[in-house]
């Protein structure tokens, strides 16, 4: 990600991008016709507005906005799309890290901030029903203080469902609670042909396949979800949050291990490294000590009793790892600080580098140590600082290639740093993404993780979904697959003719 | 239940498990897929197959990483090997379904679950990552090995619960977690179902964190029970039980085993219902002089009637609307004559998945929605 505007490199134009002026003009009458003059964005200034994402370096101005009030509206945008061939993107609050909603040169960019009802809170059955523009924070208020909603990306004060949903988001607390695609249970979706189709509901194990389970984390390829029922816990009775001071990440590193291996499932570990703690001091000045080499977040939540328990088994693991320091924060104000500066982290980038690129490979954690010493070795090659911070339960790295992009020559090196460090994470087991999504930015490194026949299998999906592929096209796969027809002819068995047996 | 077979096959390999398919493809046998064939009897009634692909042959366990809590299995490998592996470092998978010989693989493509769903989820939310064979020959990959991944589209959930009606599950990574240092279990017993119902909302709805939290019901007497785990699990149990008025059961795994046992039977109909509507699941297994099991907090149950025909699973779908009854255990002739999944049509989507994955209706045809 690169944090300075101007400093902006190439602008990518999609493959999968058709020159179709001649019918986005008139899609565009048809557009204002449904959402009226006001949900409509044509002007030059303002469509520049929505050309990237929370992910700079890729920028593309769309044809034109459309900002729909209801799924009504969504669904016969999408039609009205399908019928004149125009390929469309759909973008939540656009904060996502990979590119995922950058628009399609000439194509339609379909913002739904404005699908923002909460529809139904059924706290009986721990259901909650919303439209995809509510946030992320949103959903845990309108079920509080009782309940709340588990997964908690960093941007979670302005990320929007319909996001979360699209990119399988996870958060600081997955490593205990999951990822969004463990609460989703049913989704109202708008197909690419315009077509209404209801996915899951509020019951579990509805007859059929299990495609709630296939449209979360597709990253906006088969529809755009215009209703999402989501599940909704207990708040836990208690919490502990403490930081454990190491001298080094490996240090801490063996704490986390001790601590997993000892049967304790902590709601949160996160890391920080020596650079890291120095940027987000200067940012959020929350008392981490600027001497340590690694600090270790950890939170421990449940009943009283066991969570009292775990929090002594902890400090204990963190003082046989040779913690210099752990602070255990004593009332909910601390907690939060605590946490303030965890997830000021990539911000406070900007106190130390000019730009910076940030990365979501994920490794097994046991990996951890090695990968970060290969992290290390690169970065020196490159003559670049790699500051490292971490979901450690989980062993999804958030390694950030800080540079200078006034610089000649250093925002490729940057990049090429970037790229090694994926394909180190990748080779030790591990994924290009734990938690951003592929989109635009990751799309190169696919090939690293699937082979052509995996590729082909994912293509199967989206074809069944997205047969014309205008549905963010361009996004995920590495190069651009075409939907055949389904292969045939298929045989009739003597069965079937007989009417003794059906096909499904 | 008949399950004879023209011919069986046991491929070793995961390449000659896709030729097989593809073979079967261009000469149009229709295939059916067994693990360790203790679900054989659900889903549709269809024709014998001409060929049986058996995972048999599929049964190491090829990774445990006990350091990552994460393992990759052949789909052959029995659920409890695994879990005696596992259980060796300390750790489990945390499926609990009725077992019996089912295989890892049986127990993921039909989404089968147990008591331990309450925490831990479904099959389809523990499954890192996939390798199948499709009928087009060719052996795919999904997902992968570690517990945290985005790339790529998730069908290790589209090829879980998916009957082997999309491709042959071929081997799967899991999460795993560890195993509980000690149980201790709230039971709540009373004969009145609106009480019963009551207890399990108030255990539900507390800032507690059970294990798994079940209901049951038989002749006229029913339970909650809530399971806790860890170095506290009998104050959590003890403080459980003050909450609903019940008693702590310190040594449970017999209770517990029960509830897994219950989920088998002569005729079984799992419920996809809501938690708030157990009332009225309990009225309807007590009505049609039935038991019930299940997951108090998901609104999942399994009503057994041993002795139902297919006047008394109409009765039960009437009873239970909109809630969707699938028939899992059931003699051949109920099944034939009340449709198992209780669905007319299969919605477009499901059609053109289908014909994605499998154009020629090679695999397990007929015997899905």
């Amino acid at each position: 990600m690169v944090s300075d505007l101007k400093s902006r490199g190439r602008v990518m134009r999609p493959a999968a991008a058709r020159s179709c002026i001649l019918p986005l003009m008139t899609l565009t009458a048809e557009l204002e016709r449904i959402c009226g003059p006001a949900g409509i964005v044509t002007d030059e200034h303002a469509l520049r507005t929505y050309e990237s994402d929370g992910l700079l370096q890729y920028a593309v101005k769309p044809g034109v906005v459309v900002l729909p009030e209801s799924a009504g509206q969504v669904a016969q945008i999408v039609r009205a799309c399908a019928e004149a061939g125009v390929p469309w993107v759909a973008r939540g609050a656009g904060s996502g890290l990979s590119g995922g909603a950058v628009p399609v040169e000439d194509g339609v960019l379909i913002g739904l901030n404005r699908l923002r009802r909460i529809v139904e809170v059924d706290l009986d059955n721990q259901r909650v029903v919303v439209e995809p523009g509510v946030t992320n924070v949103e959903v845990s208020a309108a079920v509080a203080p009782t309940h709340f909603y588990p997964p908690d990306p960093s941007s979670q004060v302005v990320c929007s469902i319909g996001g979360n949903v699209a990119e399988n988001s996870g958060g600081a607390h997955c490593f205990k609670y999951g990822f969004t695609t463990n609460y989703v249970t049913g989704l109202e979706v708008v197909l690419s042909d315009g077509e209404v189709v209801t996915l899951g509901g509020k019951e579990p194990d509805l007859p059929g396949y299990d495609l709630v389970g296939a449209f979360v984390g597709s990253e906006g390829t088969l529809g755009i979800a215009t209703k999402i029922t989501l599940r909704v816990i207990p708040r836990p009775q208690a919490v502990e949050t403490l930081v454990a001071f190491y001298e080094s990440t490996a240090a801490a590193g063996d704490a986390v291990s001790e601590i997993v291996s000892s049967g304790l499932v902590p709601a949160a570990m996160e890391m920080m490294d020596r650079l890291t703690i120095g940027a987000v001091e200067d940012a959020v000045n929350a008392g981490y000590r600027r001497d340590a080499g690694a600090a270790l977040l950890v939170e421990l939540d449940g009943s009283e009793a066991e969570c009292a328990a775990a929090l002594d088994a902890v400090r204990a693991i963190c003082d046989r790892a040779a913690a210099t320091e752990i602070r255990v924060a004593t009332d909910a104000a601390e907690q939060a600080l605590i946490w303030q500066a965890r997830k000021a982290a990539f911000a406070a980038m900007g106190r130390i580098s000019p730009n910076y690129y940030v990365q979501d490979s994920v490794i097994p954690r046991t990996r951890l140590a090695e990968v970060l010493a290969r992290i290390d070795e690169l970065a020196a090659e490159h003559d670049l600082r790699v500051a490292n911070v971490f979901h450690a339960g989980d062993g999804n790295l958030h390694p950030l290639v800080l540079y200078d992009g006034a610089k000649p020559g250093e925002a490729e090196r940057a990049e090429e740093l970037a790229g090694l460090i994926v394909t180190t994470c990748v080779d030790a087991g591990g994924s290009i993404t734990g938690e951003h999504g592929v989109g635009l930015d990751k799309k190169r490194y696919m090939p690293r993780m699937f082979g052509e026949a995996d590729l082909d299998a994912f293509q199967r999906l989206r074809c069944a979904f997205d047969p014309a592929a205008l549905a963010n096209p361009g996004k995920v796969m590495p190069t651009p697959r075409l939907c055949g027809e389904v292969p045939g002819p298929y045989r009739r068995h003597p069965l079937e003719a007989a009417g003794r047996a059906e096909r499904f | 239940m008949k399950v004879t077979a023209t011919r069986t096959e046991r491929p070793a390999s995961y390449r000659r498990a896709a030729s097989l398919l593809a073979e079967c493809a261009e000469s149009g046998a229709r295939v059916r897929v067994r693990g360790g064939g203790t679900k054989l009897g659900w889903g549709r009634v269809v024709p014998d197959p001409d060929v049986e692909l058996s995972t048999a042959a599929l049964v190491r366990v090829v990774e445990h990483n006990a350091g990552d809590m994460t393992a990759v299995l052949q789909a052959g490998v029995p659920l409890a090997r695994a879990q005696e592996t596992f259980a060796a470092a300390g750790q489990m998978l945390a499926l609990d379904p009725p077992d019996d010989g089912a295989t890892v693989g049986g127990v993921v493509a039909t989404g089968d679950s147990g008591p331990l769903r309450h925490r831990y989820g479904a099959p389809r939310d523990l499954v890192l990552g996939v390798t199948a064979a499709l009928t087009s020959g060719e052996v795919v990959r999904a997902g992968g090995k570690v517990i945290k991944n985005v790339a790529g589209y998730d069908l290790s959930k589209l090829l879980a619960g998916s009957f082997g009606t999309l491709a042959l599950i071929t081997e799967v990574a899991v999460r795993l977690h560890p195993l509980p240092a000690a149980t201790a279990t709230a039971v709540f017993a009373s004969s009145d179902p609106d009480a019963l119902a009551g207890a399990a909302a108030s255990l539900t709805h507390a800032a507690l964190e059970s294990q798994s939290l079940d209901v049951r019901w038989s002749g006229g007497e029913g339970a909650v029970l809530a399971r806790f785990t860890g170095r506290t699990a009998a104050d959590q149990a003890a403080a459980a039980a003050r909450t609903a008025g019940g008693e702590v059961v310190e040594d449970d795994d017999e209770l517990w085993a029960s509830q897994r046992a219950a989920q088998r039977g002569a005729v079984v109909v799992r419920v996809s219902g809501l938690q708030s509507q157990l009332p009225s699941a309990v009225a309807a297994a007590e009505g049609l002089g039935g038991s019930l099991v299940g997951r108090a907090a998901l609104g999942l149950w399994w009503v057994s009637l041993p002795d139902a025909d297919a006047a008394a699973i109409r009765s039960l779908r009437e009873r239970l609307a909109p809630f969707a009854c699938v028939v899992l255990d059931a003699p051949d002739a109920l099944r034939a004559e009340v449709d198992p999944w209780g669905v007319d049509e299969p919605s477009v989507l499901t059609r053109r998945v289908r014909e994605r994955f499998d154009p020629h209706g090679v695999l397990n045809r007929g015997v899905f929605v």
